[in-house]
C-alpha cells in the first residue's frame, strides 16, 4: 500500500481508536454451526467405513436378514416429527410463550426418547440374536453408525432437560434463547443424518 | 498371593482394573527398568521441589487464580507455551535414547534396549512431539499473538479455551503417566493396525485416550479460533488486511475443523475394536487395516500443514519486520496459505503408494503432492523478496528465518523426490524419509517456533531474550540438526529402513554414530536455550523494553508490553495493512484519556476440574477401572451441567483502573518509541 | 544417464565408499525407478540451487550494515515478478509430473515385465519366475510353485528371468523390500499385492521388511541370490535335497512368531498353501474368506458351506479385498 498518498497531517486518534465501547459481537451460532459442520466429518468417516464394510458379512447375517423397515419407519416418523414439534417450541420462544414453548419441547423431547428406546430395543434384539456389533464388519460398521447417532440424541434430551429447567428458573433471557437456538440446530442437524442414515444404511442395506 | 484369597482379588480387580505390583515398569530389574527408576527419581526430586517451593512462597493461590482458572487467551498462550517445552523435553529424551541405541547396536552388541522397549520409544517420539509439543507450541503462538493482531479483547470463547487447555494438558499426563505404570504403544506414532489391534495391555490404550483428549482440546480451538477471526476483528481490519500469521491461524484452525473429528472417529474405532470386539481394523471378520491407514492419514496429511502453516505466518511477520520493509506480495501469500489448506486434504494417499492401488490413483496422488510445492516455493520466494532491498537486521528471531529458509528449503526438494511415485517405492520407509520429515518439521516447525519465541517474548513479558545464548542455541540447532540427519539421508540411500532396534552391518555404523553427535548438539541447543531463558529473567532490569522493542508492524506492538489484561484500553481501527507501521509514519497520537468501563471474562474452575475429569475418566479407561470411568464421565456431565446455571461470566474493569495502568504504561510505550 | 549417474555419484562416493544401492541397483525395474528418482531430483535442483544461492546474496547484500545497498522501504509488488514467482515453480512442477506420471505407469508393479533391460525385450519363450511371498512373523516364506519347492529367509531367482511375486501377509502388515532388485510393496493380510522384477547381476542382495511390523522386525532379514541358470537350478536342487514338507500343520509351527528364524528349505509344499493364507484360513478350522465371500454374495447364512474356497481368483489387482480408495 502506498503510504505517502495519506495526508501527512497527524491523524486525530479517533481515527485509529473507537473511543466508545462497541457491543460485543456474539460468535455463538456461528461457532456452533461450525462444530456441527466438524461432527459432520465424524459422521462422514463413519459413513465411509460402512460403504467399504457394509457387505463384509463373515458369512454372517446380511441387512436384508437383521434390518427391520417397519420399526424404522416408526422411527423416522417419530424422529421426523420431533423436529417439526421443536420448529413450533421455537416459533413460541420468539413471541415470549414460554409456557407454549415448554410444552411443544416437552413434547419434542418425549418423542425423541421414544425413538431412542425403540433404537435400544432393536439393538437388543439383534444382540440377542446372535447379530451383535462383534458378528462381522458389517455390523460393527452398522452399530457404530447407527449408535453414535442414538447418543447424539440422547445428548440432545439431556441439554433439552437443562434447558427446560434454566428456562423456567430464569425465563427467556438472552442466553437462554441463544443456547436454544443452538440446540435447534443440533435436532435439525440430527435429522438431517438420521435421513442419511435411514436411506444409505437401511434402505439400501435392504436392497444389496 | 491374590489368587488365594479370591474375594481379596475381587475387590482388588473391581478397584484397581487391570493395574497390579507388575504394571510397575522401573521395578524390573533390567536396563529399561533402572532407566525408568532413574527417570522416575529426578521426576519426584523435581516436582517435590517444584511442590514445595510453590508451597513454601505460597504461591498455589496466585496460580490457581491467575493461571489455571484464567481464561486470557495471553496466558493461556504462555501455558501451552511451557507445556510444549516440557514435553519437547520428554520427547528429545526418546529421540537421544534412539539415537544412542542405534549408533550401539551392531553386530553381537545388541544394544541397551530390547525391541519392545525401543518400540515404545520410537511411538512416544514421534506422537509427544506432533501432539504435545507441535501442536501445544502452535496453539500457544495462535492463543497468544492472534487476538492481539486483530485487535481484540479475548477469543470468540474465552472459557472453552482454558478447558481446551486442561483437555490437551490432560492428554500429555496421560502420556507421562505411562512411563511409570505399565507400558506405552508399540505401534509407531500413528497406531498402525495390526500391531495396534494385536498389542496386549494397557500400552495402545494410553495412546488412543491420550490423543483423544488432547484431540477434543485442539478441535475446541480451532472453532474458537476460527469464530475469533471472522468475528472479532477490529473495525476496518477487512479480510485482506489481516496480517499473514492471522491468516495463516484461520487457515490452520479451518484445517483442524475438518481434520481433528476425523482423528477422534478413527481412534474411537480403534478402541472399539480393542474394547468391545468389534471388526472395523481386525485381520478376520471383514474388517480392513487399510481402511484405519487411509482414515488416519485423511487426518495425518493435514495436520503436517495444521503445523507448518502458523510457521509460515510467524516468518511472514519476522522477514518484513526486520528488512525494514512491508512483505512482498501480501496477496499471493494469502492465495498461496489458501492454495496449501486445500490441497493438503487431497495428498494422503502419498504415505502409501507402495499399498498397491493402481499407477493411475498413485500418479493422481503424487501430482497433487506435488502441486503443493508451487503455492510452498511462491512463499519462499515472497521472503526472499521481502529482503531483496531492504535493511537487514539479523537479530536472533531473523537468524532461526534465515535458517529455515536454507534448511526448509532443501526439506521440500527431498519432499518432492518422495512424492515422485517410483523414488518413493524405493525410498518409502527408509531414513531418506526419516530426514526428509525431520528437515521440513524441525527445520520449519521447530526454527519457527524458536523464531517466534524470540522475536515475541519481548511483547509478552516486558523485557528481550538475551542475544549471545540466543545465537549459540541457534547455531546449535542449525548444525546440530544437519549432523544429526545428514547421515540419515544418505543411510536412506543405502537402503537402510527405519525403526531398526540393532544392524548387522558394520559399514553403517559411522554414520549412526555421527548421527547421534549430532542430536548431541541439538541436546546443547536446548540447553543453551534453556539458560536464555534463565539469563535474560536474570537480567531482565537491563533488558527491558517498550511497547514496540523491534520497529513492529502490526497492532501487537501498539499495546504496552506486557499488554494489560485488556489487551486495548481502545479497540483499534484499521485502514491498512500493517496498520501499526501506518501509524507509526504517520505520527499518530494515544488516546490519553477518556476511558471507558472494560467488559471482560470472568476466571472459572470449570475447566481445570473438567480436565481433571476427563484425564480421570482415561485412566479408568486404560486400566479397566471401570467405576473409575462412569464416575468421572458422569463428573463432567454434572459439571457441565452446573457451569452453564452459572448467568454471570463477565465483570467490568472500571474505567479508574484502566486508566491508572493506561497513564504507566504511555510513558513506558513513550520510552520504547524514543529507545 | 549412465555418465549422469557417474557423475552425480561422485561427491556421494567420496562420503566414505559406501553403497548407495538406491543410486545404483542391479535389477532393471528398480534401476528405472532411480534413474527417474535422478532425473526429477535434477529438475527439482534447476530452481532449488538458484534459490539457496540467493538467500545467500540477497542476505548478505542487504544486510543493515551495507549501506550502499538499495533501501526501497516502499517496494512490496510487482506484477511481473510474481507472475514469474508462481510460474517458475509452475513450470518445473510439470516437468516432474510427467516425469512421474510416465514413471509411475512404466514401473506399475502390476504391470508385467516387456523387458529384462534397457533394449532387451522379454524373451518370447521365456516364462517368469513365479513366487508367493507370504510375510510371518517375523520371516519370509517364498513359494515356488513352478518347482514345487518352498524356503524361508532365503530366496533366489535366475539373473535376466522375469520374477512375477504374488504377495500377501500372515498376520501383520509388512512391505517387502529387496533394494537392488525393485521397489517395495506391502504385504497384507487377507489381501494380494503384486509385484514384477527382474535381476541383472548375479550377486547377493539384501532384501527386508520396510515396514515395522513388532517386535520381531528388526530381524525380518532374508537374503536375495541372483543366480546363473545353472547356479539357478543347483540351488533348486539343493532346497529340493534338503527334504521336509509345507504341510498345514508344519505351516501351523511355522507361523508362530519368532524372531531371526534361520534360513528353512522344504522340498514340497500343500498346494492350496498360499491360497489358504490369503484367505485367512490355514489355521485349522476357520473358515476361508473366499467361501464367505461367496456365501455372502448369495445372501449369507443360507448359503454358508456351499462353496468351495477355490472361488477366489488367483491373479489379478488386489483381488479378496479391494483397497479402500
Amino acid at each position: 500500500m502506498n503510504t505517502t498518498a495519506i495526508d501527512t497531517a497527524p491523524p486525530a486518534p479517533s481515527d485509529y481508536f473507537s473511543l466508545t465501547e462497541a457491543p460485543p459481537r456474539n460468535g455463538t451460532l456461528l461457532g456452533f454451526w461450525i462444530y456441527l459442520m466438524s461432527d459432520c466429518f465424524i459422521f462422514a468417516s463413519l459413513f465411509a467405513c460402512y460403504a467399504v464394510l457394509g457387505t463384509e458379512y463373515a458369512g454372517g447375517p446380511t441387512g436384508a436378514d437383521v434390518l427391520d423397515l417397519p420399526g424404522l419407519a416408526l422411527n423416522t416418523a417419530l424422529l421426523l416429527v420431533s423436529s417439526v414439534v421443536f420448529g413450533f417450541a421455537m416459533l413460541e420462544m420468539q413471541r415470549l410463550r414460554k409456557g407454549a414453548m415448554l410444552g411443544w419441547l416437552a413434547i419434542a423431547g418425549l418423542l425423541a426418547a421414544a425413538f431412542v428406546s425403540l433404537e435400544i430395543h432393536e439393538f437388543l434384539t439383534m444382540i440377542a440374536d446372535g447379530a451383535g456389533p462383534g458378528r462381522s464388519a458389517f455390523l460393527s460398521s452398522f452399530f457404530t453408525l447407527v449408535a453414535t447417532h442414538g447418543l447424539h440424541v440422547t445428548l440432545g434430551i439431556l441439554w433439552l432437560v437443562v434447558l427446560m429447567v434454566q428456562t423456567l428458573k430464569v425465563g427467556l433471557n438472552e442466553d437462554n434463547v441463544r443456547r436454544l437456538r443452538c440446540l435447534s440446530m443440533f435436532w435439525h442437524f440430527l435429522d438431517l443424518v438420521w435421513v442419511g442414515v435411514f436411506s444409505y444404511v437401511y434402505l439400501v442395506g435392504v436392497v444389496r | 498371593m491374590l489368587e488365594a484369597m479370591p474375594h481379596r482379588a475381587a475387590i482388588w480387580n473391581f478397584l484397581f482394573g487391570r493395574l497390579t505390583l507388575n504394571s510397575l515398569p522401573f521395578l524390573a530389574n533390567d536396563a529399561e527398568g533402572h532407566i525408568l527408576l532413574v527417570t522416575l527419581a529426578v521426576v519426584v526430586i523435581i516436582g517435590a521441589a517444584t511442590l514445595a517451593a510453590v508451597t513454601k512462597f505460597r504461591l498455589w493461590g496466585y496460580l490457581w487464580r491467575e493461571w489455571f482458572t484464567s481464561v486470557d487467551h495471553k496466558k493461556l498462550g504462555i501455558m501451552y507455551m511451557i507445556l510444549g517445552t516440557v514435553m519437547l523435553l520428554r520427547g528429545f529424551s526418546d529421540a537421544i535414547m534412539m539415537r544412542a541405541q542405534q549408533a550401539y547396536a551392531f553386530g553381537p552388541h545388541m544394544g541397551y534396549l530390547p525391541p519392545q522397549h525401543y518400540d515404545q520409544i520410537f511411538s512416544a517420539h514421534g506422537a509427544i512431539m506432533i501432539f504435545f509439543v507441535g501442536m501445544a507450541y502452535i496453539v500457544g503462538l495462535m492463543n497468544y499473538i492472534m487476538p492481539l493482531q486483530i485487535g481484540s479483547r479475548d477469543v470468540a470463547f474465552p472459557y472453552l479455551n482454558n478447558l481446551s487447555f486442561w483437555f490437551t494438558f490432560g492428554g500429555a499426563m496421560l502420556f507421562m503417566v505411562s512411563l511409570f505404570l505399565g507400558d506405552f504403544s508399540m505401534a509407531g506414532w500413528l497406531g498402525y493396525p495390526p500391531v495396534s489391534e494385536l498389542q496386549q495391555g494397557p500400552g495402545v490404550d494410553y495412546y488412543i485416550w491420550g490423543l483423544q483428549l488432547s484431540g477434543v482440546g485442539t478441535l475446541l480451538t480451532g472453532i474458537n479460533f476460527v469464530v475469533t477471526i471472522l468475528k472479532m476483528r477490529a473495525p476496518g481490519m477487512t479480510l485482506m488486511k489481516m496480517p499473514v500469521f492471522t491468516w495463516t491461524s484461520l487457515a490452520t484452525s479451518g484445517l483442524i475443523i475438518a481434520t481433528f473429528p476425523v482423528l477422534t472417529a478413527t481412534l474411537f474405532l480403534l478402541a472399539l475394536d480393542r474394547y468391545v470386539g468389534t471388526h472395523f481394523f481386525t485381520d478376520g471378520f471383514g474388517g480392513n487395516l487399510m481402511m484405519y491407514i487411509n482414515l488416519i492419514w485423511v487426518w495425518g496429511h493435514p495436520e503436517v500443514y495444521i503445523l507448518i502453516l502458523p510457521l509460515f505466518g510467524v516468518f511472514s511477520e519476522i522477514v518484513p519486520t526486520f528488512s525494514g520493509k512491508p512483505l512482498f506480495a501480501y496477496s499471493s501469500m494469502v492465495y498461496a496459505t489458501i492454495a496449501i489448506m486445500i490441497l493438503s486434504y487431497l495428498v494422503w494417499l502419498h504415505h502409501f503408494f507402495t499399498m498397491g492401488s493402481g499407477a493411475d490413483v498413485n500418479s493422481f496422488f503424487s501430482l497433487t503432492t506435488m502441486m503443493i510445492a508451487i503455492p510452498t516455493g511462491v512463499k519462499i520466494f515472497n521472503w526472499l523478496f521481502t529482503m531483496y532491498r531492504g535493511r537487514v537486521r539479523y537479530t536472533v528471531p531473523m537468524l532461526w528465518a534465515m535458517g529455515f529458509l536454507f534448511t526448509f528449503t532443501i526439506g521440500g526438494m527431498t519432499g518432492v523426490m518422495l512424492s515422485v511415485t517410483p523414488a518413493d517405492f524405493l525410498l518409502h520407509n527408509s531414513l531418506f524419509l526419516i530426514a526428509h520429515f525431520h528437515n521440513v518439521i524441525i527445520g520449519g516447525v521447530v526454527f519457527g517456533v524458536f523464531a517466534a519465541v524470540n522475536f515475541w517474548f519481548p511483547k509478552a513479558f516486558g523485557f528481550k531474550l538475551d542475544e549471545f545464548w540466543g545465537k549459540a542455541s541457534f547455531w546449535f540447532w542449525l548444525v546440530g540438526f544437519w549432523v544429526a540427519f545428514g547421515p540419515l539421508y544418505i543411510l536412506g540411500l543405502m537402503g537402510v529402513t527405519r525403526r531398526l532396534s540393532h544392524f548387522d552391518d558394520p559399514s553403517l555404523q559411522p554414520y549412526f554414530i555421527v548421527a547421534a553427535f549430532g542430536a548431541f548438539l541439538i541436546a546443547l541447543g536446548i540447553l543453551t536455550f534453556v539458560i536464555q531463558i534463565y539469563v535474560s529473567i536474570m537480567r531482565r532490569e537491563a533488558y527491558a523494553v517498550g511497547g514496540d522493542p523491534w520497529d513492529g508492524r502490526t497492532l501487537e506492538w501498539s499495546t504496552s508490553s506486557p499488554p494489560p489484561d485488556y489487551n486495548y484500553a481502545f479497540i483499534p481501527v484499521v485502514h491498512h495493512r500493517d496498520a501499526w507501521a501506518t501509524m507509526k509514519n504517520l505520527g499518530f497520537a494515544r488516546p490519553q484519556g477518556g476511558y471507558n468501563d472494560i467488559h471482560m471474562p470472568k476466571n472459572t474452575p470449570t475447566g481445570i476440574i473438567i480436565g481433571a475429569l476427563s484425564f480421570a475418566c482415561a485412566f479408568g479407561l486404560v486400566w479397566y477401572i471401570w467405576w473409575l470411568a462412569v464416575a468421572s464421565l458422569l463428573g463432567v456431565v454434572v459439571v457441565s451441567i452446573v457451569h452453564s446455571f452459572n448467568y454471570h461470566q463477565h465483570h467490568h474493569i472500571p474505567a479508574g483502573e484502566v486508566s491508572r495502568f493506561e497513564s504507566v504504561s504511555n510513558q513506558a510505550a513513550a520510552q520504547g518509541a524514543s529507545a | 544417464m549412465k555418465r549422469l549417474r557417474s557423475v552425480l555419484l561422485l561427491p556421494l562416493l567420496l562420503l566414505g565408499g559406501c553403497n548407495l544401492v538406491l543410486l545404483d541397483p542391479s535389477g532393471d525395474v528398480a534401476r528405472q525407478q532411480s534413474d527417474i528418482m535422478i532425473i526429477t531430483t535434477i529438475i527439482i535442483a534447476l530452481i532449488i540451487v538458484p534459490v539457496l544461492i540467493a538467500i545467500g546474496v540477497v542476505a548478505w547484500r542487504y544486510r543493515a550494515s551495507n549501506k550502499q545497498a538499495t533501501y526501497d522501504p516502499h517496494w512490496d509488488h510487482s506484477p511481473q515478478l510474481e507472475l514469474w514467482v508462481w510460474a517458475g515453480p509452475l513450470l518445473i512442477i510439470i516437468a516432474v509430473g510427467a516425469v512421474s506420471w510416465l514413471g509411475t505407469h512404466q514401473t506399475d508393479p502390476y504391470r508385467a515385465l516387456d523387458r529384462i533391460a534397457p533394449g532387451q525385450p522379454v524373451p518370447a519363450d521365456v516364462k517368469p519366475l513365479e513366487v508367493d511371498v507370504i510375510s510371518l512373523r517375523w520371516k519370509w516364506l517364498f513359494l515356488y510353485p513352478q518347482y514345487g519347492i518352498a524356503t524361508v529367509n532365503e530366496m533366489a531367482a535366475p539373473v535376466d528371468r522375469p520374477i512375477q511375486f504374488k504377495l500377501t501377509g500372515d498376520t501383520m502388515m509388512d512391505s517387502f523390500f529387496v533394494p537392488a532388485l525393485v521397489g517395495q510393496v506391502y504385504t497384507m493380510p487377507g489381501m494380494q499385492t503384486i509385484l514384477h522384477g527382474v535381476i541383472n547381476k548375479p550377486g547377493e542382495y539384501k532384501g527386508f521388511s520396510a515396514n515395522y511390523s513388532g517386535a520381531g522386525f528388526t530381524d525380518m532379514r532374508f537374503t536375495f541370490h541372483g543366480l546363473d541358470t545353472q547356479d539357478f537350478d543347483a540351488w533348486i536342487g539343493k532346497v529340493r535335497a534338503a527334504g521336509g514338507d509345507l504341510d498345514l500343520a508344519a505351516y501351523g509351527t511355522l507361523r508362530k512368531p519368532s524372531r531371526a528364524a534361520p534360513v528353512r528349505y522344504f522340498a514340497r509344499f500343500d498346494a492350496d498353501l498360499y491360497q489358504r493364507v490369503l484367505n485367512l484360513c490355514a489355521e485349522p478350522g476357520r473358515v476361508c474368506k473366499g467361501q464367505m465371500m461367496a456365501a455372502d454374495a448369495q445372501g449369507g447364512e443360507a448359503m454358508q458351506g456351499m462353496h468351495a474356497h477355490d472361488a477366489m481368483p488367483a491373479t489379478g489387482a488386489p483381488t479378496s479385498a479391494a483397497p479402500a480408495h
